[in-house]
Order: structure tokens, then C-alpha cells, then sequence
């Protein structure tokens, strides 16, 4: 009862009554917070319980768990792809993070720049990423068609003769960054947001200091919006670890094979694994070839180095688990 | 005359990065107007116009009813997740007590955590209550809170000054009619920007319905469909570029009526902590 006060620790005597409204105030937290806490049991505490317990037996749909010990933890050492699969991830989030960042943070500054027409632009900038990203996927499929499509029908125009992109095992994952690079209209409004929340006065102060464009952005502006830099990369990194559908979908579309029963599935990596992202191996590995357990070591090392990431994230803001406002 | 050039430079600039945004999906609507046999040539222009082949994928493939699922998938979805989620953003952002600062932790791990690590786990739950196959594994955990909106309406709601409670609970509200009738009215703006971001993400999600429904052709929502689309046709990609510019029109319409809190809710994800 005591613990529970109503409002931020302003104790008068209309709050007190206030409160008193409420009976049971623990109970009337518990009306608000039930269904979110009984989400939080049921859809992360089992399962990170439930996977740790898995990784150590054998099943399928059919058959209960049978334990095996280390066995799971054993295959990793032998799984062809694994290692294929996160080095696609990695190389992924090396490229994909800084670009998708730079990319936002200029047309930011671009758009911050403009007066009148600023809006209109970021509107048409924003668009895209509004696109569903299965269909921003065939969009590029078709836009980087090898030899017919668009992009490589203007590149001959300038006497180059294009890649194969989706097609060519060195170039699908540039493509990937490129579809990203696309749809990077959230991360540019977070950005105008924050650019216009440096103090104009900081700037004024650079410039009787006599500080030029460079210095300004230097040591003004990169200072000032570090914290939502952090977060960007963060959340940037958090996204690539869990990369799944634009690779799926690229795959699939641009492989041109008819999959049948077994679904997408039969098609990732193409071509030649260089798009198999790690999540997509875990699928894979689960709901292909039925090897639950193995897939649970999987998502394991995925929770830890998530987790990881996240963890830096609550230190670097406190502010976000809410204590001091 | 340098102010004149700069302004100049940067309209060049912008004009050409609108160019490079708009330009996919000026090229998907070029294509969807073109014969089958156009598209396999590296004209961009279409030699004659056939809107008819919007007609053609509605009759050829069942659109609607991908359409009709997806409709169904989202808008569940997003009620479920209001119905959940907008109280326990509530009691996170105004009410005081013992453990909200462990909850808020945790709302935050789920949200950071990639959806394929408990995969399994949940699979198994829901195969266990014979209800794989469908979306409703999609739909039926949004009552149970959505971590992502749960922060967004939060960040939202602490923005509320708290004197307009604090006036209500004079008058003898519960905290439930204080949220009921003081904070909801003042929230519109944070909850139409959770909506339209669960629904978004409802969709235009991939691996959920991918997951559940693989094997079910019947409950098939459109981003599945189209991504087997040349299963069913033989890549004819003027049909398949009208079908992808079709999935975009809900999404693009619900972004113009509501663009402002949009806009709001994006920039409350990232730069208020």
C-alpha cells in the first residue's frame, strides 16, 4: 500500500483523498498492467526458458522432447552455413548501419536547410518508406533486372555494362543496401527532428568564434545529436540481427524458381548462399529440415549478442526506463 | 548572386533525390500498364497502355481474398493492441509504483529482441492449441500488450502535464475514468500514431504470416502472396508489379489522412528519452 503513490510524490491532501478513491491501489496498478504483464510471461520469459530447455533435446511436431545433452551444441561445429550465415549478417550491419545513417543524416541537413519548400520534400523523401518491404523488394528485383531492367538499360546508355545485382553472389547484398538505402525516410525525420533541436545560439556562438561549415557541424551539431546518433546505430544494428524478409523475398523473386509445397524456404541464400541471412538459417534449420532443437542454440546466441546491444542501449539512456523525468 | 547559386544547388540536389525516391515506383506503375511480353525487353516506356491488367489480376489470382486476410490481420491486430496496451502505457508513464522501472526494462528487451529467437518456443505453443495454419497466432498476443506500442504511447503520455490528473482525481475520479475521460481525449494524437504504426506493420509483416500460414494458401495475407506470386504465374511481371502497386494504395491513403501524427509518432521513437 505504502509503495504505492498516485502521483509523482506531490503529497497533498485533495491527492491523498485522491488516491484513497482507490481502494486496493496495487490491484488497480495490476487492472492497467495484467494483460501486459501475462504478455511478457507467456511471450518472453517461457520462451527464453523454454529455448534454453530445447537446445538440449531432440523433437519434432509430433514427437515430445527427448534429452540429448551437449548433442545440439556439438552440430554447431559442424553446420556447413552457420558460419556462412552470420557472416552475411555482420557484413550486412557493417555496411547497412553506417549508410542508412550518413544517408538520413544529409538529406536531414538538406531538408533542415530548405524554408518554404522543406515539407513537400520530405513528404516525397519519406515515401518509401512506407512501402510494404515485400513489395519495396520486387520493386528492386525488377528495377535491377540483370540486362533489361532500368538501371542496367541506363548504365549501358553511359557505355556500362551493368552487373547481375540480385543475380550476381558479389553484388546481391549491395543491392540489399541499396533497397535500404531507399527506404530510409524514418530514420531521416528522427534526424530533421533532432537537427532542429540544436540551439541556434551554439551556432551563433561558433561562428563569432569564427568557425566554418565544417567546425560548425563538427563540433556543434554531432555533439548535440550524439544520444539520438546512439540510438540509431543501436536500433540500426538490432534490425540487421533479425534481417529476414527483403533477403527472403529478393531471393525467392529474382531465383525465377517455382518453389512449390516447401515454400520460400527452398530458395534462400540465392545465389549461392550470399544472401542467407542468420535468422533465415534458424528458419530454415527449424521449419525445413525440423531440427527444433538445434534451431533453439541458434536463437540463443542471437538472444545473447541482441541482448548484449540492448543492454548498452538502457545504460547509454536511462531516461527510457523511466525513473527521472 | 553566392545565395542565389546555393539555393540553386541545393534545389538540384533535392529535385534529384526525389527523382531516385520516386523513380521504383514510377517504374512499377510503367510496368503494370505494359503487355506480358514488354516487360522481358529493356523499353521503359510502355508501346501501348493496358489498365486492363489491373482487372486481369483480380480475376487471375485471389487478390481479395489476400486482401480481405490482410485487412482482417491488421485491423485486429490493432485493436487487440489498443485495447492492451494503451492502459499499461498508462500506468507506466502516470502511475507510481513498485517495479515499473523493472516492467519499463523489460517492455524495452522484448521490443529490442529479434522476433526469431523465441520462435520455436512460441511455435510449439500455438501448434499445441491446433491454431498454426492461420493468422490468429498474429493476432491473439496483441491482447496480451505489444512492447513497441507500449513504449511509443508511454513516451507519449509522460508528455501530459500531470495537473490535468491531478484535477481529475480531485473531482473523485479512479484512475480508470481519469484515463478514460481526462487522458484519452489529450492522447488522440500518440494513440492514431501506435495505430497506424500496428497496423503498418500488421500489414506489411512478412515472416509472422510466413511462419503460420505457409501451408495454408487460404489464409495467405498479401505481402505472402506476393512474393509466390510467379508460383502462380509464370513471372508475368506486369500483373505482378499492378498487384504490388495495389498493396501499397491502404497504406499510402491511411498515411495522407494521417500524416501529422505519424510524422509525431516517428520522431517520439527516436529523439525523446
Amino acid at each position: 500500500m505504502a509503495t504505492v503513490t498516485l502521483t509523482e510524490g506531490r503529497d497533498t491532501a485533495a491527492l491523498r483523498r485522491g488516491a484513497r478513491g482507490s481502494r486496493r491501489p496495487r490491484l488497480v496498478v495490476l487492472t492497467f498492467i495484467g494483460p501486459a504483464l501475462l504478455g511478457l510471461i507467456v511471450f518472453l520469459g517461457y520462451p527464453l526458458v523454454a529455448a534454453v530447455y530445447f537446445s538440449f533435446t531432440r523433437f519434432t511436431l509430433i514427437n515430445p522432447p527427448e534429452w540429448v545433452g551437449l548433442d545440439n551444441w556439438r552440430h554447431l561445429a559442424q553446420d556447413p552455413l552457420v558460419g556462412v550465415a552470420a557472416k552475411n549478417t555482420l557484413w550486412l550491419t557493417a555496411v547497412m548501419v553506417p549508410a542508412r545513417i550518413i544517408g538520413a543524416l544529409l538529406t536531414a541537413m538538406l531538408l533542415n536547410a530548405m524554408k518554404r519548400s522543406r515539407s513537400a520534400y520530405r513528404t516525397l523523401f519519406y515515401l518509401p518508406a512506407l512501402a510494404p518491404p515485400v513489395t519495396a523488394t520486387i520493386a528492386f528485383v525488377l528495377l535491377l533486372k540483370p540486362q533489361t531492367g532500368p538501371v542496367d538499360t541506363m548504365l549501358r546508355w553511359l557505355g556500362i555494362d551493368g552487373p547481375l545485382w540480385f543475380n550476381d553472389p558479389a553484388w546481391a547484398k549491395p543491392a540489399l543496401v541499396l533497397l535500404s538505402l531507399w527506404a530510409i525516410g524514418d530514420l531521416m525525420i528522427i534526424f530533421v527532428a533532432a537537427l532542429l533541436d540544436v540551439p541556434v545560439d551554439l551556432y551563433e556562438a561558433a561562428s563569432l568564434d569564427g568557425a566554418n561549415a565544417w567546425q560548425k557541424f563538427r563540433f556543434v551539431t554531432l555533439p548535440t545529436i550524439q544520444p539520438v546518433l546512439v540510438f540509431a546505430t543501436i536500433t540500426g544494428i538490432i534490425g540487421c540481427a533479425q534481417y529476414f524478409t527483403q533477403a527472403a523475398v529478393a531471393a525467392s523473386v529474382a531465383s525465377n524458381q517455382v518453389t512449390g509445397g516447401g515454400g520460400v524456404s527452398g530458395t534462400f541464400g540465392y545465389p549461392q548462399n550470399s544472401m542467407l541471412t542468420y535468422p533465415m538459417w534458424l528458419y530454415t534449420e527449424g521449419f525445413r529440415y525440423n531440427l527444433f532443437g538445434y534451431a533453439n542454440v541458434l536463437a540463443l546466441l542471437l538472444f545473447v549478442v541482441s541482448m548484449s546491444i540492448t543492454v548498452i542501449l538502457i545504460r547509454r539512456f536511462k531516461a527510457f526506463t523511466g525513473s527521472d523525468r | 548572386m553566392n545565395r542565389a547559386l546555393i539555393f540553386v544547388a541545393r534545389h538540384s540536389v533535392a529535385i534529384a533525390l526525389s527523382a531516385m525516391f520516386l523513380a521504383p515506383v514510377l517504374f512499377l506503375a510503367l510496368t503494370s500498364m505494359m503487355t506480358s511480353n514488354q516487360t522481358f525487353t529493356s523499353d521503359l516506356w510502355p508501346h501501348t497502355w493496358h489498365p486492363e491488367n489491373y482487372a486481369e489480376v483480380f480475376s487471375k489470382t485471389p487478390l481479395l481474398k489476400y486482401l480481405g486476410n490482410t485487412a482482417m490481420y491488421a485491423g485486429l491486430a490493432t485493436g487487440a493492441m489498443l485495447l492492451s496496451s494503451v492502459p499499461a502505457a498508462y500506468a507506466l508513464a502516470k502511475l507510481r509504483w513498485r517495479g515499473r522501472n523493472l516492467m519499463m526494462t523489460l517492455i524495452i528487451c522484448m521490443m529490442m529482441l529479434p522476433p526469431q529467437v523465441t520462435t520455436v518456443p512460441v511455435y510449439m505453443l500455438w501448434a499445441n492449441g491446433h491454431l498454426t495454419g492461420t493468422l490468429w497466432p498474429l493476432i491473439l498476443p496483441m491482447l496480451l500488450g505489444d512492447a513497441f506500442s507500449i513504449f511509443l504511447l508511454r513516451q507519449f503520455l509522460v508528455t501530459i502535464p500531470d495537473e490535468y490528473l491531478d484535477a481529475a482525481r480531485i473531482d473523485g475520479c479512479g484512475e480508470w475514468r481519469t484515463l478514460l475521460k481526462v487522458v484519452l481525449p489529450m492522447a488522440r494524437p500518440g494513440i492514431a500514431a501506435a495505430a497506424m504504426f500496428q497496423f503498418f506493420y500488421a500489414w506489411n509483416d512478412y515472416y509472422g504470416p510466413l511462419l503460420y500460414t505457409n501451408e495454408n494458401e487460404e489464409n495467405w495475407t498479401i505481402s505472402l502472396a506476393l512474393a509466390s506470386f510467379r508460383t502462380l504465374h509464370h513471372v508475368e511481371w506486369h500483373l505482378v508489379s499492378a498487384a504490388t502497386l495495389i498493396t501499397m494504395v491502404p497504406v499510402i491513403v491511411l498515411f495522407f489522412f494521417a500524416q501529422k501524427a505519424f510524422v509525431q509518432g516517428v520522431t517520439l521513437t527516436g529523439v525523446k528519452g
